[in-house]
């Protein structure tokens, strides 16, 4: 595998979005090529030579195409978004749309993100070594297909509204969320290490939530059935099992009403 | 204004009979003319065919519901908006593209008018806002009322004089054009949480039938003599065994004969009939009512329609048939969007994906293109994608190419996850016509022009009409043989003429036009009994006051006004 390594020269004014920042684009792309991509600035369209120092050489294809990103990210949006393969690593923390749309390989931040990262991401390894902002693997603004596949995990806490319409894939928070975790889910698994505040798993169809910690305020569409014996993210421990939400519809399948299901830790 | 001479293009007019023969057309002052002078703009069609412009007969692109379906669904611009290079703005959205890229995409693909095919009255200056935004094409609005409180009580006591001077106050107050029927009674039998799925179904309260609101409304629309005949949206729209209502519907036409000074001889246009062409009984057993549909049509001179295709896209749904949309909403459980209009009318807006792996939504593709290829008459068989409810109108380029030729649809037909499934409930694969270029000039131009009362100016290019043109870079002798191909030349024009003037140019925007507002001014004899009636209900009923209630000329400053007069007719 081929590094391409960029080192911000400056902090752009207004934000930078950089799109076009993945091993998809700087595959098989020399060096002046890579430099020659542009992203927007407000309405101007500078190139990625005007803001970074790049270094290295890229890969054939994008799986073998890994990109290293230095500097002060905090005002660069989109990196890492719509890529399907290869690796990258940001050492900064960055802005919005980190990793969106998300198919493959595997995107690796050693800082905070921001809000709409991993935003309806369907498939790879998304790694956040800190903190995350609202709407994480959620649907973008009206739709309503959030996270359908891949692993995405935070150190750190996590915002509001967190896999809103997740139909699939694995989320593990490290810390804790603030309200509306997993609102109008239809799939896939959450794991909370820590607390969450208010309305988790609101209008939930079908999909799971662990909660290691507490719950603020449980909503009151969901129905203790149980306790069971249960290995999550390689920690053994009794969960009380609650079916919901129950103001929702649910599919049937063989004649029994699937529920969604959330796990509280004992 | 410049003139023009186009030269050696293949021409195809069925105006006036013309099948691709080498002919020159002349241009001056924004009509076509007999000869040019030798100053005249040489525009070189060799190779090249040359329609009239073309006509939209039925699409949703301006107005309330248009615009709550682009607020409430931002991620349909989000993968779609861009700025072309040249004079256009951004132009955003895929299924409900902003009004400045509707125009421009038209315009792109030789459009030079179209109908919005559902304006509530009492919203009736949104509408007009944003066909005053939309550029280069001609525009009108056709307000709804099958389910309006007047025309319900009007017509249960049968009175066709009261419900056509009523209707033409409506078209003044809105700068309406003609008469809009969606779902007759079963919106307003909603509101009691009820519908109208069969003709003979009674509106609660008002104890009235569809069947007689339909006879009603085509008998006004006669009595005024309307450019344009009732545009009717059936009862019982997308279910299974909808065919049958939907021939009952089209029978209540027989016998009534077009009255008007406009060349119009249908006095009935049902809208979107693939919708409407389904038989068996549950999604399970649909079959494709389509033959059924098209051989009464066939026989019924009087009758014109539209097809609905549907382009298996990602779209929005939306219309007045509020029912419909909660039903839809029902099927797909994505977010539903209702308002209801006081006492006129309702609408819904549901976003919806056609899968061609799902069978029912390849075998609704395959009814629509039944429709068109069923047709003996392309005059009175129109194609449209009930925009953006079958598919966005972006797609017509698509749709021709599956009706021009076998092969293409033959290959998407078979492509079809389900094939086997949609071939046995449908016939399209036992049908070899191709339409062509002639036939497809008659569906887009001059079928549609003398549908909508337009065609003395529209849709031909005899001398003395409006110099629309569209030239496209096809080649009659070297028919392109592939989907794409086919696709691209009807997707840019080489030139578009709008009123003389060069507006697209190899696909590029080059000037916005003059676009106007066709509406229609309809006298009668003063009616004391519907003004008493119109102020009694907006004391009584409406939220708006009665002299908010017209559309200003100042919301349609560019307008082109079409009088009728009824005021002599017993």
């Amino acid at each position: 595998m081929n590094t391409v390594t960029l080192t911000l020269k400056k902090v752009p004014e207004l934000y930078l979005e950089c799109e076009q920042v993945t091993p998809d684009t700087f595959a098989g792309k020399t060096l002046d090529q890579i430099a020659g991509i542009t992203g927007y600035h407000g309405k101007e369209m500078p190139t990625m030579g005007e803001y970074f120092t790049i270094t290295g050489e890229s890969g054939a294809t994008a799986a073998e195409t890994k990109i290293v990103v230095n500097g002060d990210c905090t005002k660069i949006k989109y990196l890492g978004a719509k890529m399907t393969a290869g690796e990258m690593v940001i050492n900064s923390a960055c802005d919005m749309y980190t990793g969106a749309w998300m198919k493959g390989g595997k995107l690796t931040v050693n800082g905070d993100v921001h809000s709409f990262c991993g935003l309806a991401m369907a498939g790879g390894e998304f790694i956040i070594n800190g903190n995350a902002g609202n709407y994480l693997g959620a649907a973008y603004r009206g739709d309503w297909r959030g996270m359908s596949g891949g692993v995405l995990r935070v150190k750190g806490n996590a915002g509001s509204d967190v896999a809103t319409f997740m139909t699939g894939g694995e989320m593990i928070i490290g810390g804790d969320v603030d309200i509306h975790l997993g609102t109008h889910m239809e799939g896939g698994k959450i794991i909370l290490k820590g607390d969450a505040n208010r309305r988790i798993g609101g209008q939930l169809v079908k999909g799971e939530i662990y909660v290691f910690g507490t719950i603020n305020v449980m909503l009151p569409g969901y129905k203790p059935v149980g306790e069971v014996e249960l290995e999550v993210d390689g920690t053994k421990a009794k969960f009380v099992d609650y079916i919901g939400d129950l103001g929702e519809r649910h599919p049937k399948r063989k004649g029994e009403t699937v529920y969604g299901h959330l796990y509280m830790k004992k | 204004m410049s003139e023009y001479i186009i030269r050696n293009g293949h021409v195809f007019d069925p105006v006036q009979g013309i099948k691709g023969d080498k002919k020159d057309i002349a241009v001056n002052d924004g009509k076509i003319v007999d000869k040019v002078g030798s100053g005249a703009k040489v525009i070189d069609a060799k190779d090249k065919t040359v329609m009239a412009g073309a006509l939209e007969v039925h699409a949703h692109v301006a107005g309330p519901k248009v615009n709550a379906g682009r607020w409430y669904r931002p991620e349909d611009k989000h993968f779609d908006s861009h700025k072309k290079p040249g004079m256009t703005r951004i132009e955003g959205g895929k299924s409900i593209p902003t009004v400045f890229k509707t125009g421009y995409e038209y315009a792109r693909l030789g459009f030079t008018f179209a109908m919005e095919a559902a304006m509530p009255p009492l919203y009736a200056r949104h509408v007009h806002e944003e066909i005053h935004d939309t550029p280069i094409i001609d525009e009108a609005a056709l307000p709804v009322f099958g389910n309006n409180w007047f025309i319900l009580e009007y017509l249960k006591n049968q009175e066709i004089e009261n419900t056509a001077a009523y209707i033409a106050w409506v078209l003044r107050q809105t700068k309406g054009y003609g008469v809009k029927c969606v779902n007759p009674g079963g919106t307003e039998a909603w509101a009691w949480g009820l519908n109208c799925l069969t003709i003979h179904d009674p509106v609660p309260y008002f104890d009235i039938t569809p069947a007689e609101i339909i006879t009603g409304l085509i008998k006004a629309n006669e009595f005024l003599g309307l450019p344009h005949s009732m545009h009717l949206h059936q009862n019982d729209l997308g279910n299974p065994g909808n065919y049958k209502t939907t021939i009952d519907s089209l029978k209540l036409a027989e016998n009534i004969k077009a009255t008007n000074n406009f060349g119009r001889e249908q006095v009935l246009h049902s809208t979107h009939i693939q919708f409407h062409s389904y038989k068996g009984t549950n999604w399970g057993d649909f079959e494709s009512g389509a033959k059924e549909v098209m051989d009464y049509v066939n026989k019924q001179k009087n009758l014109t329609i539209d097809t609905g295709n549907v382009t298996l896209d990602e779209t929005t749904t939306m219309t007045a048939d509020g029912p419909f949309e909660h039903h839809l909403h029902g099927l797909n459980h994505l977010k539903w969007f209702n308002v209801d209009v006081e006492l006129e009318t309702a609408a819904g807006i549901v976003p919806f994906i056609y899968d061609p792996n799902n069978a029912v939504f390849a075998s609704q593709w395959a009814v629509g293109l039944e429709i068109a290829l069923y047709a003996k008459d392309p005059m009175r068989c129109f194609i449209t994608t009930d925009h953006p409810n079958a598919g966005p109108f972006t797609r017509y380029p698509r749709v021709y190419s599956w009706l021009m030729s076998k092969k293409v649809r033959d290959e998407r037909l078979n492509s079809f996850k389900k094939a086997d499934k949609v071939i046995s409930a449908t016939t399209l694969q036992e049908i070899d016509r191709e339409i062509t270029l002639y036939e497809l000039a008659a569906m887009t131009r001059a079928g549609p022009a003398k549908c909508l009362g337009l065609s003395k100016d529209y849709g031909g290019l005899k001398v003395g009409m409006n110099a629309d043109i569209a030239i496209y870079n096809i080649n009659p002798d070297k028919f392109p043989s592939d989907g794409p191909s086919i696709e691209k030349a009807f997707a840019n024009v080489a030139y578009l003429f709008k009123d003389g003037k060069i507006c697209v140019e190899e696909g590029k925007v080059v000037d916005m036009g003059h676009k106007q507002t066709f509406w229609v001014d309809a006298k009668v004899k003063e009616n004391k009994q519907v003004m008493h009636d119109v102020r009694e209900k907006f004391l009584r009923y409406y939220s708006v006051n009665e002299a908010n209630y017209p559309v200003p000329e100042s919301y349609a400053p560019h307008q082109h006004i079409i009088s009728v007069d009824a005021s002599g007719v017993r």
